[in-house]
Order: C-alpha cells, then structure tokens, then sequence
C-alpha cells in the first residue's frame, strides 16, 4: 500500500513527487513511457515566463510568478542550467501599445518586477534583427530560458534519491475508489495507494473522470517548433514574444540556453493526443509568424522541427486540487503555458495538499541538492583538463556537434533514472542534439549502451517501444551462434 | 605548448593525401590530427569499388584507397594522434585539442591545413513534416552501421535523395536482403554520379523517381510508411500525386555539407555557395598559413580529385613553412586575379589567383548548376573567350575542372578577372 501514486513522470509529476519527497512517504510515479520528460515537458518552448500573461488572480498568474522566483534557487540546487535573458512582447502598430499597457498593468498586478515600455529606437539596440514593423515592446527583466529536460530529470533524480520510486514503462489503465483509498490498475499490474495524484498532462481528463462527478476536459493543442542551428544561436539574446491572441501567446523567436535559436509554436487543437508530428502547413505557418517578429530571419538553419501537445482545460485555468467527490484524488491538470515555469510552484502547492491529507511529517533525511552531469562547457581549460586527467572518459569525443564525451554518456547512463535510450542520453547531455542530428553519434552511443547497461544492439531503442534502431545482422552474421563482433573469426558461416 | 610545423586537421584522404605532400616536400615535422579509431576517415566504410581509377589507374575499394595513403605516410614517418578531436583553432594557429590519453592540449602549428571532410545534411535540415520516430537515418550513418557494425537499420527502405551515398546504399541494403522501394529525388535530375545510378539502381531494378520528394513520415515509434508527392517546378508538392509507401526505414542522401565550424571559429572566410572557406591559388584561406583542402572546402564526387587538390595543399603549406624559416619574407605575391563562375557555373575553387605564386599550371575546379546538354566550358581572360571545351552532358552530380596555364596569364596583360561560362553549341 502506497501513501500516494502520481500519474505522469512529466514537469509536473516530477515537481510534485520531489516536493513528496521533502515528507515521509511511500510513494510512486507511475510512467507510460521509458522515461522521464517524454511528453509535453520534452516538446515546449522552454521559457521561464516573466508572469504577465495570466489573468490577475488565477492560479496561472500565481504560480507563474512564484514559480518564476524559485528557479534560480531551484537551479542552483539541482544543477540545470538557467538564465535571465529578459523577454519582449511585440507590437507591430500603435493600437498594439494599448495590448501592450494592458499587459503591463496586469503583470503588476501579478507581482510581476520591472516591467517596462520600450520605444522601436532603444528596442533595436537591445535587438538589432527586430523586423521592420516592430513599434514597440513590453519588456520584462525576469523573464528566463532554462533546459526542460534537465529540470524535469533534475526534478525526477533528486525525487528518486530522497526515495520516491518510479516505475517506468507502466501505464495507468484505470483508478478505481476503494476503501482506504484507490487501486490503480497499470499494465504492469495494480497498485493500492492512500492517495493519487493526476500529473498526466493531456490525459488528465482521463483519470480525473474515472473519480469525480464533476468532469474535466482536456483538449491537445499541438505546437510546433523549428529549432536552428547554434550559428544563428544569438540572432535574437531576448525572447521575443507576440502580443497573444485567443489562443495563446503567439509565435516567439528565442535563444536556448543551450545557444541554438527556437522559433514557435503554432496552436491548433487536435484529436488525436498522440499526435506529435510535424505538418507543412504548421511549419509553413510558425516561419512566416516569426517573420513579424524578426527580420531575415535564417530559416535555412534549421536542424529540427518538433511538436508538443499542451493540455488545455476548458476553463482556460490550472486545476489544482482534491477533485469533488473523489477524496485523496488531487489533480494537476490542464497544465499548459505558463506550466514549465509553474511546475516547481505546482510541486509545493500540490505536495502540501497531499501532505496534509495523508498526515504526513517531515523527512529528516530530505537533500535538498543534486549534482548534475559536468558541464564541461562551462569549464575553464585546466578545469577540463583536471577533469580529464581524473577521468580519461571525459576526453573521449563521441557526439561532435555538441562536443559530449563518453564520460559524460556513461554518467547519463549511471544515474538516478538512467538512460537507456539514444534519446533518454540525448536530453541528459544533448549527445545527438546537434546539427548532425546523431548522424555521426548514435552507432557510437549504442555501443556505449550496449556496453554500460548492459544491452543488445538489437534492443537499444530511440525512445523506447517498438523505437528499435537496427532490426538484425547482415547476411554472413545473421545465424545462431555468431558472436557480436563482426570483425571475429568466430562469425564465419561454417 | 608542443610545437609542429604542420598540423592537419583531419586523417582523411585529404589530410592523408596533405601530410604526404608536406613530407615530400621537405617539412619534417607534420602532425594530423584524427577523432576516429582509424585513419582513412570516412573511406573505411566505403566497401564498394570505384576508387583510384585516375590516381592508380585501377579499382580499388574505399578501404584499399585509403591504406595505400596510410601506408605511404607511415613510411614517411607522419605523426598522427588517434580520437582526438579538434575543439577549437584560433587565428594565430594555436590548436586545442581533446582526447582520452592526451586530455586536453594545445599546440601551436606554423601551418594549418583543414582536412575535416563533410557531414549529412539531416531530416531536420530538410524540415520534412511527420512524426520523428526511429528508422530514419542518413544514408552514411546507415552505410556505417550495415558496413562496420554489422547491423541492419532497416529490412523495408525508401530512399530519399539520390545522391552517391544513397545510390550506393540502394544496392548495398539490397545485396544485404532489404527490400529497396523506391529512391526519390527532389530535382528533376540525380545528384550522384551516372555509373552509380545504372550500377546501384538500374541494375537491381530499384526505381527512381525524379521531381519526387517525401511530404510525410508515419510512425510514431519505428517508421511505418512516407508519402511521396511529385513535385513541381516551384519545389512544391502537386496535390492529388501523394503517394503512401510502406517501409521501415527512410534513408536520407540529400547533400553534404562541408564541416566548418572550426573555420568559421578561427574566422576564415567561408563562401555561401560552397559553405567552404574561400581560398587563393594555394588553397589558401583568408587566414595566414591555413590552409584547406578535400570535402571541408567543396564537396568533391571522386576521392582521386580529394588527393589531388590535398597534394597541392600540402605542398603550398610546406612551402609557406619553409619560406618562413628561410627568412624569405618578401610576400611577393603578385597582381591578384578574381576568379568566378557564371551562367551555370556555381563557384570556383580557388577563387582568387596571386600571380607570382602559381605555379605552371592551375586546375580550377567547379560545379554546374543544371544538367547541360551540347555544351561548351568557355573560359574568359576579361571579356576574350580564350577556351571552349566541348562536353556532351555536364551535370551538378560530377565536378567539372579546367587548367590555367601561368604563362597565359602572364602574357594576358591587365587581367583581373577569369570567367569560367556554360555556354550552348
């Protein structure tokens, strides 16, 4: 019997369960992927926003601002890279200043620092590529860019090192009231637990109505995205944000931390919520939106094209909380833009929720810090070269774009939550994220997988699943018996 | 700081073919640097035949090419460090370097000659829609994994691009037992090579599809199927062609591009046509005493001419070295002459000529932009034709040349410009 279960190994679910974790508890997050940070929170834009957007008094405003606050300590505590980089709502007339003035007021009144207008003149020496319509710009100071992915592990590894448990490749099929609390059916068997709590992002809907009279309703509003090469990394250092429209903030220009240049997301409501694929339409649509934002802007950069699904509710709000007529049932759901920024905020509020349902006291042994991978480029050169001396592995290039060592793979692999996918090593150190897109790196990240693990070449995945990378043998090596390595004497056919 | 007089950046055939030259030219202290296990770069999983039909005058494969240079530069004593990867060149030719026996080094090199070879163009270069599950490689990591691992990335195959490495991919899938459905081509001609497309796919009966391209990628964790759509002279798919084929696997062969990050690093100009740096009559760049040479500054078709132009390279970066050392200082370079190609001719490497410094003759390579038929390679010393070559095909897939000769250009008094043209009979 499980104090609590959390249903998604998201943001969300990752905040909540590490915030869980601060507590006494016997608790499990419950994944229906092979890993952490495989959905929404994999395929967004990766800002920390300032906190101007939502509507005064809404959740959405509240845990946006808090949330906002708790990143740098949060990044200093968990290691993920994060920065203030400021962002620039634009306008491209002068009816738009009134948007403008409007969101200001509102950002205030959040509790929003530092907000300012600024005119075309002084925005073009902050941005010199703005476009041409550019009048003028909402500026926000606190405004950030951070790694989803290594927020999310970060959230995940410190959960599971202050003993929260996580089972992966488990999927949630029904959650059913029972005295005492639930019994969570997965496929990998049923779960009985004193409390759940619904981190399942566009599935939400899905659990919450299994318990509750009063139903919710997820849609998948699907955003795409093209991310450009490093090169062009500082075509804009701000994000630049569009006035937003009805269905959401419009399509920014930005900066990753990581230095490439994002453009995104469109938003079209869609049926299927599985359904992250990129459309022409859609790509076709987000490049000539960036268009009013930036000129010139050096499409021909890009390296990829992805898109996420957001989840969003009905009411346009953050449902947080014990769900009606299902005590011990606690959502976080329809959690969309601003949700990346508001997860750590979620996680406090969400936990002390829980914790307060369940009785729980505090975990004397709860560590507050987690040290992530190195970050060896953010070294000095005889930081590196100690490191290397230390651990020879850190000087063995295996992905050449983005200049990750075996050392570093082999750390991704021997973690918390380890990799065991090219992607679970790519969103742990960005091997195979660069402009090659794994093109030179992933035969020799699986035989790093191959070897750490351990696996077989045959079931090393992209992402888990049926995501196999190579389906057999070559002809002369394909029969019982032949070794591994085709190079050896042992695999001549007899 | 370890100091060599010549440092190459790559083991290639362009940095072997370098190396080589610099020794026989009289500098005694050459270094190349490798991130691979092995020399020969990306040679060692070229398996098929082809190579040396102009530098030995028979058919060797991509290995065999390679071992004869490697044997040769071991003969000559070339130092070379294995898995080292090159992190950074600064302007004043001081190389940072990373490895796991050396850690992290920086040497200083009295010259400089990039030799890092070329890279895929991938998926997300093309901004191809649909889901982004495995099954989707480029045509090289595939040749790689089918040649040197032993694996196959696929059993059901859709190629998209026809470029050599995808045209010999076609067949080497299908010798292997994987169905190879279709190879599709954007442009309404290959970019490969002729003899690769009637040896790899005529002659396994593989079809390919010209003014084709995908427009969708199903599957969301292993490929399941692409739809092709005719394209049309705008590039853009024409509605009702769309086309579902089923398949495992989408093999990528839809262009190289010249790695040049270090270069562009260290500051050297680099051309917007060939995305390799911009270099002088002695594959020089912009910067002094580095030197380029092989796929980093154009993307060749055939590895004979990679060896041939990185001869030259090696060659003008000896002499710079040596020169240095002698004291001779003077820099006589000469009028200098531009270089360029126009009315179907994309670039021209080099593209500027010192005149003093070159030598008796030049080879002056390039690619067309289109498929010609019946015409003429006209060279123009200002705006005097002074040579016609007739050809019966040229087209983008294999690179075109002409050899200037010094004693011309030093009689053509004034010139400042040398036009290379395709012009119709």
């Amino acid at each position: 019997m499980y104090d609590a279960v959390i249903i998604g190994a998201g943001v969300v679910g990752c905040a909540i369960a590490r915030e869980l974790s601060r507590f006494q508890v016997n608790a499990c997050v419950i994944e229906k992927e092979e890993d952490v940070c495989c959905g929404t929170s994999k395929a967004n834009s990766a800002i920390v926003h300032a906190g101007f957007d939502a509507e005064n008094g809404t959740l959405k405003a509240k845990l946006n601002v808090e949330g906002n606050k708790m990143m740098e300590v949060l990044a200093r505590q968990l290691d993920f890279p994060f920065r203030r980089n400021g962002s620039l709502v634009i306008c491209t007339d002068e009816d738009g200043i009134k948007g403008l003035e409007t969101l200001k007021a509102r950002g205030e009144k959040n509790g929003v620092p530092g907000l300012e207008i600024k005119g075309r003149e002084e925005l073009l020496e902050m941005e010199p590529n703005l476009s041409d319509q550019v009048v003028a710009a909402l500026y926000a100071p606190t405004g950030g860019i951070v790694c989803p992915f290594n927020l999310t592990i970060a959230l995940a590894e410190n959960a599971a090192v202050n003993g929260i448990e996580f089972r992966l490749n488990t999927e949630v099929t029904g959650v059913f009231p029972e005295a005492g609390g639930y019994k969570v059916t997965t496929s990998n068997g049923d779960i009985q637990t004193r409390a759940v709590i619904n981190a399942a992002g566009v599935y939400a809907d899905r659990f919450h109505n299994m318990v509750s009279s009063r139903k919710l309703h997820i849609t998948a509003r699907k955003g795409e995205y093209c991310l450009l090469d490093k090169t062009v990394g500082n075509y804009v250092s701000h994000t630049i944000f569009q006035l937003p429209g009805p269905m959401g903030k419009g399509v920014l220009v930005t900066p990753t931390i990581h230095g490439n240049l994002l453009v995104g997301p469109t938003a079209v409501d869609t049926p299927d919520k599985e359904a992250t694929n990129t459309t022409r339409e859609g790509l076709d649509t987000l490049i000539a939106k960036a268009g009013q934002s930036v000129k010139n802007l050096p499409i021909r950069q890009v390296i990829t094209s992805f898109a996420g699904l957001r989840a969003h509710e009905d009411g346009d709000e953050f449902i947080i909380g014990e769900a009606e007529g299902a005590p011990g049932f606690f959502d976080a759901a329809g959690i969309e833009s601003p949700g990346l920024t508001s997860a750590p905020a979620i996680g406090v509020m969400a936990a002390k929720m829980v914790a307060e349902f369940l009785g729980l006291s505090d975990n004397p042994q709860f560590c507050e810090t987690r040290k992530g991978i190195p970050h060896l480029d953010d070294m000095d050169f005889e930081q590196r070269a100690a490191l290397i001396r230390e651990n020879p592995a850190y000087g063995n290039i295996i992905c050449r774009c983005e200049m990750i060592s075996e050392g570093e793979i082999m750390d991704a692999i021997h973690r918390p939550l380890g990799a065991r996918s090219l992607d679970g090593v790519k969103r742990r150190t960005r091997a195979g994220m660069g402009r090659c897109q794994a093109g030179f790196c992933s035969p020799r990240t699986m035989e790093i997988l191959e070897r750490e693990v351990p696996l077989s070449m045959m079931e090393i995945t992209k992402c888990g699943g049926d995501s196999k990378i190579v389906l057999g043998r070559n002809k002369e090596l394909d029969h019982p018996g032949c070794s591994q390595q085709p190079d050896q004497q042992a695999c001549s056919k007899q | 700081m370890r100091e060599y007089d010549i440092v190459i950046v790559g083991g290639g055939p362009a940095g072997l073919a370098a190396a080589i030259s610099a020794k026989e030219n009289g500098v005694s202290d050459v270094l190349i640097l490798e991130r691979d296990k092995e020399l020969g770069g990306i040679l060692n999983q070229c398996i098929h035949n082809g190579f040396g039909l102009h530098t030995f005058k028979e058919e060797l494969t991509g290995p065999e090419y390679a071992a004869r240079f490697i044997k040769k530069a071991i003969e000559l004593n070339v130092e070379y460090k294995l898995n080292t990867m090159v992190a950074d060149i600064s302007k004043d030719r001081v190389i940072t370097a990373i490895s796991r026996e050396d850690g992290l080094i920086q040497i200083k090199a009295g010259a400089i000659v990039l030799a890092m070879g070329c890279r895929e163009r991938p998926r997300g270069a093309l901004n191809i829609p649909g889901y982004r599950p495995a099954g989707i490689f480029s045509a090289g990591t595939a040749q790689r994994l089918v040649n040197m691992e032993g694996y196959m990335p696929g059993r059901e195959v859709v190629i998209l691009g026809s470029g050599d490495i995808g045209l010999i991919m076609a067949r080497r899938m299908t010798l292997e037992g994987a169905k190879v459905k279709v190879v599709a081509e954007l442009m309404p001609y290959s970019g490969g090579l002729k003899r690769n497309i009637v040896q790899c796919l005529d002659d396994f009966g593989i079809p390919l599809k010209l003014s084709h391209t995908v427009i969708d990628i199903d599957g969301k964790e292993r490929v399941k199927g692409v739809t092709l759509a005719q394209v049309g002279p705008d590039g853009k798919p024409v509605p009702g062609t769309q086309e579902y084929i089923s398949c495992d696997t989408l093999l990528l062969s839809v262009g190289l591009l010249p790695e040049n990050e270090l270069s562009r690093g260290a500051g050297v100009a680099l051309s917007p046509v060939t995305n390799g740096p911009v270099v002088n009559e002695s594959l020089e760049t912009s910067l002094d005493g580095i030197f380029a040479c092989g796929n980093v500054l154009h993307v060749h078709d055939l590895v004979d001419y990679v060896s041939e132009e990185a001869h030259m390279a090696g060659k003008n970066a000896a002499r710079y070295v040596l020169d240095k050392k002698s004291g001779n200082t003077s820099d006589s370079r000469g009028p200098v002459i531009t270089l360029k190609g126009e009315n179907g001719v994309r670039y021209t490497v080099p593209s500027m000529i010192f005149t003093d410094r070159m030598e008796e003759t030049l080879t002056v390579r390039f690619r067309v932009s289109n498929v010609f038929k019946d015409a003429a390679i006209c060279t123009y010393f200002g705006d005097t034709c002074v040579s016609r070559r007739k050809k019966r095909v040229l087209a983008p897939g294999e690179m075109e040349n002409i050899i200037l000769k010094k004693k011309d250009i030093k009689a053509a008094e004034g010139l400042s410009c040398i036009t290379i043209r395709i012009e119709q009979q």
